[in-house]
């Protein structure tokens, strides 16, 4: 039997199966507006004896199928852990959160720092932003790693932002130049709130936006300590909740 | 069967619609976070029937008692001396400052970074939903935050029955001096609203019937600290919020009841949580009625609120007033002395306040420190953040939360307090 962790995001839903501390199964889906469907779909087949929920839609997951919740705090914590024994802060940047989570030498969350309200500097606010350059989301860092520094965008909010954008545009600003000062916007958020938890690393970078290459290289800059990036960063909390699961079994 | 108030609500010049809205919305909101509850003590029945007719018997009584000539004082703030109002047979109830309501209106006259406070006091006074803010003879106004205090000049040209309070900012004689001249005047106005001469009698009276609320609230209080804690925190702040509402009598003898069932209750190891649930000492601003959000995400992420470091708490009840005098001026310099260690913080320095939220946290053997701060509120964000690195270098988990009555973070509140709640777990 397996245990279970399924990280329910606002973008997308992960789930991480373990059979003996081993990773037996791993699927992804995209969220949509109707999430139960979707876990069905994630969950259809895997015979699971413990399943463990994560992430904003766990009280909704915990609602429909016989689950445990814990909150992404935690279960990016635990699945950082266990995939960098040693690190002591964690940097989770997902869809509509981002979460700086300092850890103790012995793994306990020691403390932690989230952005209240609106998703400023989040994963929403690169897509809003890919959007607004008609590039993929996905090819939106290596665009912007071939910009030249010396452009601030000033604004917060994910609105002026864009109309931030716009306007240095039409003023005649390389879209490159423009597309890395919306980076350093992000990680310059993201380090501040990494600042306010921990002042050592080394440091997990996690969630889905670790797969965006400019804001890595812009953490690499701005920290003093080692950065490191899962090979799948927007698994390690589903991993987590799988890790939670076993533990429970 | 439910009375019918309509009558006596227009009489008062509410709007009977947005009132009706308004006593459905409490009316279920109620439901849903205090009678959902698992193992409340019984004799918080009494606390039920006391909501559920908070806009309805209680103003009845209040108007009753006009008649007969016992005049309604309504305050804001727990630096107005109750002793005071009591001592001329006079009635002081703490005005509704819970909620959002009449937002568009109140917009139109406060600045928008108000603190949600402040703006519900207003939203009530426009919305024309407040009994106790239209059937009260005078209203005190206090001069603690620049907010209240700005906001009072505007109170002033809604209301023709409004006193303000000056109130000091520093523990100094000079402070003092201030807060002994202006509970001086106050003494007056309110001699001059009910027609009677305060004698030493009459104020001693006055803070026995204080007093003994307080006691009341002391005594339960002292039942929080027994593992698995036998009241709940919303049932314990709804006690506290009651406390600015009711008659004294009443009320310190329901709490008095209650008590003694605690007392049986940890005797037995009971409580609404089991034994070893994750326990939570709030701090920070104050939470009227209906200003429940918080404690009850904290509540429904599997911890237990074991003491309220707070107006609707331990800062406004903590202290008795000493009694022994034989002269109206001895027994003034008590209520000063009493009132003049209310550790708001208004006052620069506050170290007293710090001290206090360390000591509740030994004291209610609590796990973590959860500081509450209305967004806006300065005195208490700025407060908020050296109480967090202070609590945190003594190895006192502390989460910081700023927030407002709107509903829209409940989400991000829950995941963070779920989140803190698994870190001392």
């Amino acid at each position: 039997m397996l245990c279970a962790g399924v990280d329910i995001g606002s973008r997308s839903i992960e789930l991480v199966a373990l059979d003996n501390g081993h990773v037996a199964t791993i699927r992804k889906v995209e969220t949509t507006l109707d999430p139960i469907a979707q876990c069905r779909r994630l969950l259809d087949g895997v015979s699971y004896s413990h399943l463990v929920a994560t992430g904003y839609g766990r009280g909704l997951l915990a609602g429909h199928f016989r689950a445990e919740t814990i909150t992404e705090i935690q279960a990016y914590a635990l699945g950082a852990q266990q995939l960098f024994p040693g690190c002591r802060v964690v940097l989770d940047i997902g869809g509509q959160d981002t979460k700086a989570i300092a850890l103790a030498a012995d793994g306990r969350v020691k403390k932690f720092e989230m952005n209240d309200r609106c998703a400023a500097g989040t994963g929403k606010f690169l897509e809003i932003m890919a959007a607004s350059f008609n590039i993929p989301l996905g090819n939106f860092g290596s665009f912007a790693l071939n910009g030249r520094k010396g452009i601030a965008i000033s604004s917060m909010c994910t609105v002026f932002a864009e109309s931030e954008v716009t306007s240095l545009v039409a003023k005649g600003s390389r879209p490159e130049d423009v597309a890395l000062a919306v980076h350093e916007s992000v990680a310059r958020r993201s380090v501040s709130m990494l600042k306010r938890v921990s002042v050592e690393g080394p440091l997990v970078f996690a969630g889905g936006v670790a797969l965006n290459p400019c804001i890595h290289k812009l953490l690499v800059e701005a920290v003093s300590y080692e950065v490191i990036v899962a090979d799948a960063p927007e698994l390690v909390g589903a991993l987590g909740a799988a890790l939670y699961a076993a533990n429970m079994a | 069967m439910e009375a019918n108030y309509a009558p006596l609500w227009e009489s008062l010049g509410l709007d009977l619609d947005a009132h009706d809205e308004l006593l459905r919305v409490l009316g279920e909101g109620y439901s849903n976070i205090f009678l959902s509850q698992k193992d409340r003590p019984e004799g918080m029945a009494y606390f039920d029937f006391v909501m559920s007719e908070v806009h309805g018997l209680r103003i009845k009584e209040l108007i009753d008692g006009q008649k007969e000539g016992r005049k309604v004082i309504g305050s804001f703030c727990v630096f107005v001396p109750e002793e005071i109002v009591r001592a001329a047979d006079a009635t002081l109830v703490g005005l509704c400052t819970g909620a959002d309501f009449a937002t568009d209106e109140v917009d139109k006259l406060l600045p928008r970074n108000t603190c949600a406070l402040i703006k519900s006091a207003f939203g009530f006074k426009l919305g024309k939903v407040c009994p106790y803010i239209e059937a009260a003879d005078l209203l005190v106004g206090e001069n603690t935050c620049d907010g209240k205090k700005k906001s009072f000049e505007v109170l002033d040209k809604l209301v023709d029955k409004l006193y303000v309070m000056d109130i000091p900012q520093m523990k100094s004689p000079e402070g003092r001096a201030l807060l002994k001249a202006e509970y001086a005047r106050f003494k007056k106005a309110v001699e001059k609203l009910t027609g009677i001469v305060i004698d030493p009698a009459r104020l001693r009276n006055g803070i026995e019937i204080t007093n003994n609320k307080r006691r009341a609230l002391h005594r339960l209080n002292s039942f929080r600290s027994a593992d698995p804690a036998p009241i709940s925190g919303l049932d314990a702040l709804l006690a506290n919020q009651v406390y600015f509402y009711d008659e004294p009598a009443r009320f310190s003898e329901s709490i008095n009841k209650i008590s003694d069932e605690l007392e049986q209750r940890i005797k037995v190891g009971e409580g609404p949580f089991p034994k070893g649930t994750p326990r939570i000492l709030m701090s920070g601003c104050p939470m009227a009625v209906p200003n429940w959000k918080v404690p009850w995400i904290v509540e429904t992420s599997g911890a237990v609120i074991v003491g309220e470091e707070s107006c609707v708490g331990e800062r406004g009840t903590q202290n008795l007033t000493d009694d022994t005098g034989e002269t109206v001026d001895e027994l003034m310099d008590n209520i000063l002395d009493r009132y003049f260690k209310i550790d708001c913080a208004i006052f620069t320095p506050n170290p007293d306040r710090q001290q206090h939220i360390e000591e509740m946290y030994e004291r209610y053997n609590a796990d973590g420190v959860i500081h509450y701060g209305l967004q806006f509120c300065q005195p208490y964000q700025f407060e908020s953040i050296n109480v967090e690195a202070t609590l945190e270098k003594k190895g006192i988990p502390a989460l910081r939360i700023d927030t407002d009555y709107s509903v829209e973070d409940v989400g991000q509140l829950k995941t963070r307090i779920e989140a803190f709640i698994e870190r001392i777990a």
